[in-house]
């Protein structure tokens, strides 16, 4: 109990951290690409700009516009944030660790519908993205706030159409026994490239990451959602994307490249713990790939139209998630008989 | 009726055709890729265009046209006689000023009889077109590659003489020769003219 109470602490303050460290990882990256230098006067090579732009946001004026709807208003951060924070329970974050005796499994939960879970967390952040913009009693904010609920629920239907062709593969729901399956054979991107790509695709447009981040729209909307939030209130929402970042990157790697899985390592027979720490490494490189393409993408692509973005989801992905599933049907078929 | 234009007008014009886009233009993958290599080109590239400013300033173009300056002639005393052209000249009407008679003993102050006993720029109305160091017959006005420093109240951006007239001090002199072209250094020698001598 108390190891998982205090695993449960260190999850939440490395979320957190990632999340941090995000910021100041998406200001550098887009720096980079453009051939900047970026942030670099707080601390050497500007490390202490995300706990800077943390005090900046809390001293900020906290303003509430008069009409708006005071409790919906606080509601719409909170939900945002709670949200992203509680998908990572499910996620098994490494093998099972040796104290001393006791086996301990790094993974907070393991639900026989871990997937479903995190689904269900997922289309509850929409509400707090669109509680924010009725609540805030602005049109604008609310315009953005149904553009950004329109197309999570767009993409979600895509995205969990390639996660039912990778239960057909894999015949479980939980993510450990997902990846306990691919540690025993192979990762399932070999078996799932286009479901991998719908995956991501959709990834981008749960987490309102450009291209997809019409719900901002500084140009059209003034801001989008959270056009009258200030202060941390703010840094909730623009804060909840980086832990969105986070979580969906280690979905992603844990879905279809293997989770905490080090190819070959178990053959080396180093000492459990060791394996575990190692595979709990290779899981956090991964992580960090995939939230470096979030940036990397970001910093390529120019922000779609919104009638292209109903079109691509409706007509291009959902489609071709249908063709996935039922490929993967026959594949399966044909191999194992119903 | 007009008639119809044949040819076209300039060299630059171009057909626009409405060719459909083939299955792998529609696709837009191999295009993405394509423009994330190129971003990863510059993620990697050493040469950064950043200045880092308060220490390291941009190089600026000579003429820039920046802070004025009151210049001193060559004894230190101030060229500027009141005679009220910059102000005229000024579009942006940010030039004022006081006229006064020089009184005996300060013949090492001003150069001549009459001198700008207060000379205030609106910092915040002008345009930094240049007009008044045109304008001016002493050569004693000239725009500078200074800046004007920022400030948070209105108030202050009204400059009087402590700010515009350069030091006493030969080393601390602004130079302006950039400014200052050579036709009009030419005819500054010519002592034909009142305000040469």
């Amino acid at each position: 109990m108390i190891p998982t109470v205090i695993f449960l602490v260190a999850l939440l303050l490395v979320t957190l951290g990632v999340a941090a460290y995000a910021t100041y990882a998406e200001r550098k990256v887009a720096a980079f690409m453009q051939d900047r230098i970026g942030p670099d006067r707080a601390g050497p090579f500007g490390l202490l700009q995300p706990i800077a732009d943390g005090v900046k946001m809390i001293m900020k004026e906290d303003f509430m516009p008069a009409s708006a709807n005071r409790w919906l208003f606080f509601l719409g951060p909170a939900i945002a944030m709670t949200t992203a924070l509680l998908t990572g329970v499910v996620i098994p974050w490494g093998g099972t660790l040796d104290l001393g005796g006791t086996a301990f499994k790094l993974q907070v939960a393991d639900p026989d519908i871990g997937i479903l879970y995190v689904f269900a967390m997922v289309s509850i952040g929409v509400y707090g993205i669109m509680l924010g913009g009725w609540a805030s009693n602005n049109k604008y904010a609310l315009y953005g706030a149904i553009r950004a609920a329109s197309q999570m629920v767009s993409y979600e239907l895509t995205m969990g159409m390639s996660i039912v062709a990778l239960v057909i593969l894999t015949g479980s729901l939980s993510l450990n026994d997902i990846v306990e399956q691919q540690r025993a054979g192979l990762w399932n991107i070999v078996y799932q490239p286009l479901g991998f790509l719908l995956f991501v695709i959709c990834a981008f447009a749960e987490c309102n990451r450009a291209p997809f981040d019409l719900p901002e729209c500084e140009t059209e909307l003034v801001g989008g959602y959270h056009t009258e939030y200030s202060s941390m209130k703010l840094g909730f929402y623009l804060f909840a994307e980086y832990v969105n970042m986070f979580i969906s990157s280690a979905v992603i790697s844990t879905l279809f490249f293997g989770g905490y899985d080090v190819p070959f390592l178990d053959g080396l027979g180093l000492p459990q713990n060791v394996t575990v720490i190692l595979g709990t490494v290779a899981l956090f490189l991964k992580i960090t790939f995939f939230i470096f393409l979030f940036m990397w993408v970001r910093w390529t692509l120019p922000r779609f139209r919104y009638d292209q973005l109903m079109d691509l989801g409706w007509k291009s992905l959902i489609p071709l998630a249908i063709l996935n599933v039922l490929l993967t049907g026959v594949g399966y078929y044909l191999k194992n008989g119903i | 009726m007009a008639t119809p234009i044949t040819q076209p007008l300039t060299k630059r014009s171009q057909v626009v055709s409405e060719k459909r886009m083939t299955l792998m233009e529609r696709i837009y993958l191999p295009a993405i890729v394509k423009g994330m290599g190129i971003t990863l080109k510059h993620f990697f590239r050493l040469r950064k265009a950043t200045v880092k400013y308060p220490e390291q300033l941009r190089p600026m173009s000579p003429v820039y046209r920046g802070m004025h300056v009151l210049k001193r002639d060559e004894q230190g005393r101030e060229r500027c006689t009141a005679c009220g052209l910059c102000a005229v000249a000024c579009p942006a009407e940010a030039i004022t000023m006081v006229a006064a008679e020089r009184k005996n003993g300060e013949e090492k102050l001003y150069r001549e009889e009459k001198y700008a006993a207060v000379y205030e720029i609106n910092m915040l109305r002008c345009i930094f077109c240049g007009d008044c160091e045109d304008a001016c017959p002493k050569e004693a006005i000239f725009l500078t590659d200074r800046l004007v420093p920022t400030d948070y109240t209105r108030g202050t951006f009204v400059y009087g003489k402590q700010w515009l007239v350069e030091p006493l001090d030969p080393a601390l002199r602004v130079d302006v020769s950039k400014r200052q072209p050579k036709a009009v250094a030419e005819f500054k020698k010519d002592r034909n003219f009142a305000h040469n001598r």
